[in-house]
């Protein structure tokens, strides 16, 4: 198939940004979409041009690097999809797409469609763990865990960090990202001990990073590669809550 | 210069305890006084990483990518072998020691897999306490699967994303000490050489990946924990980023190769689909659980897997191993699929794929317990292919996932350059000839959480505080040699992309350096590479400059070294005149076409040593012994 | 953290502020209505005005009013900061971007819409509260409310009390279950029901307060 490209390009943070178009010929439906990119980008490099810049690494949805806003929707059309699985068969043939990168106050753009998410970082390195080290843990299995609290867990846990959440919100809030790890280690007796202390702390690192206010309208969660419920942000609000009347101070 | 593994005295059970006991001791309050450098932030590293910052010591850590918490280690699906025993059935520190020495078809050191395996326990302890969401019984307690290569079940995972969870507690144990201010991070920065003074590692030579500058750290030690090679395939389930640049300069800077052509080709990946794919995409081995693999038994049989009969289809694997089936090791399953589709009998439209059928078990356990199981790869097959596995089998193929060998460590994990570990996927040590499945997990966390927190104060003990100023000729001389063949690269302007160039070797190297090599093809490919690496620094076309984000220059630089490795792996392959698990030379088979072992003359580690470019590297044996096991023809008959 | 000072800076003390002064103001719709609903009793308005008698001096109420006002400003103080730092969050906006296949409308409009309830009170407060408590009109509340409906603005100030009452109901959509969320009530059962609630509770509220201006306005012409 043949596609119409309308890409965001801006040679580096400082630059002014603008859409430039291509064309892209004998597009197999089976590409994933980050190999229809490659496809263009090697034209470019053969042309002596810069070929497009763009975040990737495993290919496989899982690490979290890639991040396209594709007709505008945060990593493409598909439901629970990242960019990189996102396939050319679910575009037609003659369609023009639009591509930009995550835009968020906190997202700077570094050049083309790679953005600056050490934010996410930041947050998760403002508590976003267990505090154990090496050598002091117990024997894994006296410690039960009820299967659903497991599993709840592990929904939580999934987040690969790709910034969706942000990127889709009207507010460029990061509530889902923060929440994700709030819930995950609060749902778990091994989170117990540092609870009020990790969800006050995150909360604030996420706020000073410049994030939007969450105001429930679940593009999170419809965006969210790895579908994570907002249910978690409901629990990251009781937490938050719990925390702030019993902290103490 | 002979090689000394320093494998300690007495039994197997006791070695590793005794070592620890008699190992050098740095003070608490002298250990903030050592910098040490780890690069790369999987799990050895990250785990390394945290573990060394919470005894005091200053860690940088560098990865290539934006966030530490994206290294490769995220996408390992399957689980991690630990010997709990928590089901009962006759597992113990001894049978993983067993199976992995064995599954390594006895090209692995006894001392190290031992302990790999008695350290696994503490890894699932250490995972649990930091909060990594294992799958569970209800009852609340951990639950386990089986895996490929082994009778037991002692595999834990969670769901089909274990990599991921234990990064991400590798990762947090990591941020703490971010948070801690112990650990310093440098993502998007790629290591660009090692620097030696007076023969020990002091330091690495950076590139600000943003902004380009190169930059030298000093340090009293450096640690490696860079993952594996696979994509000096081009096609590889590795990431995109994954490479080889910081262990093939560690070589170049003197450090020993060992084993180079051990790869390991993965046998459940979903087939290529066209000239354009850039990786392959890993099915988990998990699902030959539960799914049988079968071809028809005609050649050239066109018909819709389900109008094929159940006689006329061969359950090759069923057949031809009655004992483990479908759970045959990698190896031997990745070399049967080749042979069936190169026969004539292989499946999909390219015909290089073969069934992996899971009718079967659904009808048995229901859809739910499936789904329940492998619901995710099931959903991942289904957006790469558009096929959906649950009404019609899925298609797999063999692909390069994994690489045992690596740089040359002794039982500390030290290279044969002092103060220079290496742990993870990039060293040489734990999995011999071949990687038994959940594994590589387990490796990576044990050398980074409980192996090189010990080893690493023996070498500081002895080391002092003193540090080497940057300016040192050394670094000045490295950043030197680095700006020089980045100018190189980028002065080139001709014609042929990176990737063209990358595509050509990955195809010359899974042709004659993959599932099966001979002499003949092995010779073929050490001149088709000379020729391609010639070309590459005649032809290539790298644009935009050194002082920006430039994907193209950091690739190039990448496809340098992997041109230069692959050599190294075809001689490699060339000079060992045996089968061994995954390096198969068909001169060396049995009747049953099995891999013929030759104990006598090809027991040890082949640990290669740079002599200068485009000097034939030298070879050093370090000879393995077998005091505890004795060495076997394998047979998963 | 002070708890005060992090309801009103902190992220998530403002949703709980929002979520709080919004159920709260929910509760007084209720209250309103259910007492409004003497305008529809046939007794030429006896009933409905002893009720805004007893509304104007009871000292509990007195009380309440104040409750109100600070319960409507939080609400609309903290929705409008909420609205200006959100914006800001994102600099530069999308060239394209395809909100609707991921959320709601009615979520993504909780400014607008409540802007226009807003300006809805403003007036509202002036022709009844205003003009009774503190400029002593003589006539009755009853009186008041009829003359309004079916005269006022040229006689279209009833439409404009329709059509803030349709924005109340887009408002009260998406509010009412939202606040739940803001406090943490989520849960795999309850939620859908409060949502179902939430629904039903932004078609009768609205719809029970629109009732009444159409009813005054078309009263005149059946007659």
């Amino acid at each position: 198939m043949d596609l119409t490209l309308k890409i965001w390009r801006q040679k580096d943070a400082q630059s002014e940004g603008r859409f430039v178009t291509y064309q892209v010929t004998d597009i197999s439906p089976d590409m994933s979409f980050l190999e229809m990119l490659d496809v263009l980008n090697e034209d470019l490099i053969r042309k002596g041009e810069d070929p497009v810049a763009f975040d990737h690494d495993c290919r496989e949805g899982i690490c979290g690097a890639c991040g396209l806003y594709i007709n505008g929707r945060a990593h493409g059309p598909l439901k629970g999809t990242t960019t990189c699985q996102l396939h050319m068969r679910h575009f037609r043939d003659g369609d023009t797409i639009v591509v930009e990168p995550w835009r968020a106050g906190p997202f700077p753009v570094i050049k083309d469609l790679v953005v600056d998410r050490s934010a996410l970082d930041r947050i998760l390195r403002a508590g976003g763990y267990i505090s154990v080290n090496t050598g002091s843990a117990p024997e894994a299995n006296s410690i039960p865990v009820p299967k659903e609290a497991a599993d709840e867990a592990f929904d939580a846990a999934t987040c690969i960090g790709c910034g969706a959440c942000v990127a889709a919100c009207k507010n460029a809030s990061a509530m889902l990202f923060v929440a994700a790890k709030v819930s995950h280690l609060s749902l778990l007796p091994q989170g117990q001990v540092e609870k009020r202390q990790r969800v006050l702390r995150m909360v604030a690192q996420m706020d000073e990073e410049g994030f939007g206010n969450c105001t429930n309208t679940y593009a999170c969660e419809a965006e969210c590669p790895k579908e994570i419920s907002v249910s978690h942000i409901a629990r990251m609000n009781r937490e938050y809550l719990a925390a702030l009347l019993t902290s103490g101070k | 210069m002979t090689l000394n593994a320093k494998i300690p005295e007495g039994p197997i059970e006791e070695k590793w305890t005794h070592h620890k006991d008699h190992l050098k001791l740095v003070s608490p309050a002298n250990k903030r006084k050592f910098d040490l450098i780890v690069v790369g932030t999987g799990l050895a590293g990250a785990s390394a990483a945290a573990s060394l910052a919470e005894l005091g010591y200053n860690v940088k850590v560098f990865c290539f990518q934006d966030s530490p918490r994206r290294a490769h280690s995220i996408a390992a699906q399957g689980g991690i072998n630990a010997a709990k025993n928590y089901q009962n059935d006759g597992d113990s520190v001894w049978r993983l020691f067993y199976d992995t020495i064995k599954g390594g078809d006895y090209r692995a050191r006894e001392a190290n897999v031992y302990r790999l395996a008695e350290l696994s326990v503490n890894i699932i302890d250490q995972a649990v306490a930091q909060g990594v969401p294992f799958a569970r019984e209800y009852g609340g307690l951990l639950a386990n699967r089986s895996f490929g290569g082994a009778q037991v079940s002692r595999t834990f995972y969670a769901r089909g994303q274990t990599g991921q969870q234990l990064l991400l507690g590798a990762i947090s144990a990591m941020n703490r000490q971010v948070d801690l201010g112990r650990v310093e991070v440098y993502p998007r920065h790629e290591m660009l050489d090692l620097v030696v003074v007076d023969g020990r590692a002091r330091g690495i030579v950076a590139r600000n990946l943003l902004t380009g500058e190169i930059r030298s750290f000093s340090a009293h030690a450096v640690i490696l924990a860079t993952g594996g090679y696979g994509n000096v395939y081009y096609l590889s389930t590795n990431a995109k980023g994954s490479n080889a640049t910081a262990i093939w300069r560690a070589y170049k800077r003197g450090a020993f190769f060992g084993n180079p052509c051990f790869s390991q080709i993965h046998p459940t990946c979903i087939p290529v689909s066209g000239h354009y794919q850039s990786k392959l995409t890993l099915m988990s081995e998990s699902l030959r659980n539960d799914g049988r693999v079968w071809v028809p038994k005609k050649k050239g049989d066109r018909r819709p897997p389900n109008e094929i009969p159940e006689d006329e289809r061969d359950y090759f694997l069923e057949r031809k191993y009655p004992a483990f089936g479908n759970l045959v090791p990698r190896d031997v399953a990745s070399r049967n699929i080749k042979e069936v589709c190169d026969e004539g009998r292989g499946v999909g439209p390219t015909g290089m794929a073969v069934y992996l059928d899971f009718s079967d078990a659904i009808k048995r356990l229901g859809r739910d317990v499936i789904e329940q199981r492998y619901g995710n790869l099931f959903e991942m097959y289904e957006r790469i292919t558009g096929e959906d596995a649950y009404e019609t089998p899925m298609r797999i193929y063999p692909a390069v996932h994994y690489i045992m060998g690596g740089l040359w460590v002794d039982y500390n994990l030290m290279t044969t350059i002092p103060g220079l570990y290496a742990l993870g996927e990039c060293n040489f040590s734990d999995h011999g000839a071949n990687r038994l499945g959940a594994s590589a997990l387990m490796q990576g966390l044990a050398d980074g959480y409980f192996i090189i927190p010990y080893t690493i104060g023996d070498y500081l003990a002895d080391l002092g505080f003193e540090k080497v100023d940057t300016e040192h000729p050394a670094f000045k001389e490295a950043e030197k040699e680095v700006r020089e063949s980045i100018k190189r690269l980028l002065s080139i302007n001709g014609r042929r992309t990176v990737d063209e160039i990358h595509r050509e070797l990955g195809k010359v190297m899974w042709d004659y350096v993959g599932i099966v090599r001979s002499e003949e093809g092995l010779n073929k490919a050490l001149g088709m590479i000379r020729d391609l690496r010639e070309e590459f620094w005649r032809n290539v076309k790298v644009v935009g400059s050194e002082r920006e984000l430039n994907a193209s220059l950091e690739k190039a630089g990448r496809v340098a070294d992997f041109l230069e490795l692959a050599e190294l792996m075809a001689i490699d392959a060339l000079h060992r005149k045996e089968s061994c698990g995954c390096h198969f030379r068909v001169e060396y088979q049995t009747e049953e076409g099995e891999a013929q072992r030759d104990d006598e003359h090809f027991a040890y580690v082949a640990a290669w040593e740079y002599q200068g470019p485009d000097q034939p590297p030298r070879l050093h044996k370090e000879e393995l012994s077998f005091e505890f096991v004795t060495p076997t023809q394998r047979s998963y008959k | 953290m002070n708890t005060i000072r992090a309801l009103f800076t902190v992220s998530v003390g403002k949703k709980i502020v929002m979520g709080l002064t919004g159920l709260f103001l929910c509760l007084f719709l209720l209250v309103h209505l259910s007492g409004n609903l003497l305008l529809f009793k046939h007794d030429g308005g006896a009933a409905f005005n002893e009720y805004s008698a007893f509304m104007s001096t009871s000292w509990v109420i007195r009380i309440m009013e104040f409750v109100l006002l600070f319960g409507f400003a939080f609400h609309i103080v903290e929705g409008v900061v909420l609205t200006i730092q959100n914006r800001r969050a994102r600099p530069h906006r999308y060239a394209l971007n395809d909100a609707s296949s991921n959320s709601d409308w009615t979520s993504r409009t909780m400014f607008v819409t409540g802007s226009i309830v807003f300006v809805f009170l403003v007036v509202h407060l002036n022709t009844f509260f205003v003009r009774h408590r503190f400029l002593h009109v003589q006539e009755t509340m009853y009186d008041s409310v009829v003359h309004a409906f079916q005269r006022g603005w040229n006689g279209w100030y009833w439409a404009f009390y329709v059509v803030a009452m349709v924005l109340l109901a887009f408002h009260l959509h998406h509010g009412f279950q939202s606040a739940f969320q803001s406090l943490g009530l989520n849960h795999k059962r309850y939620t859908p029901l409060i949502k179902k609630l939430g629904l039903l509770f932004a078609i009768i509220v609205p719809a029970g307060f629109a009732s009444m201006p159409i009813y005054f306005h078309f009263q005149q012409f059946v007659k």
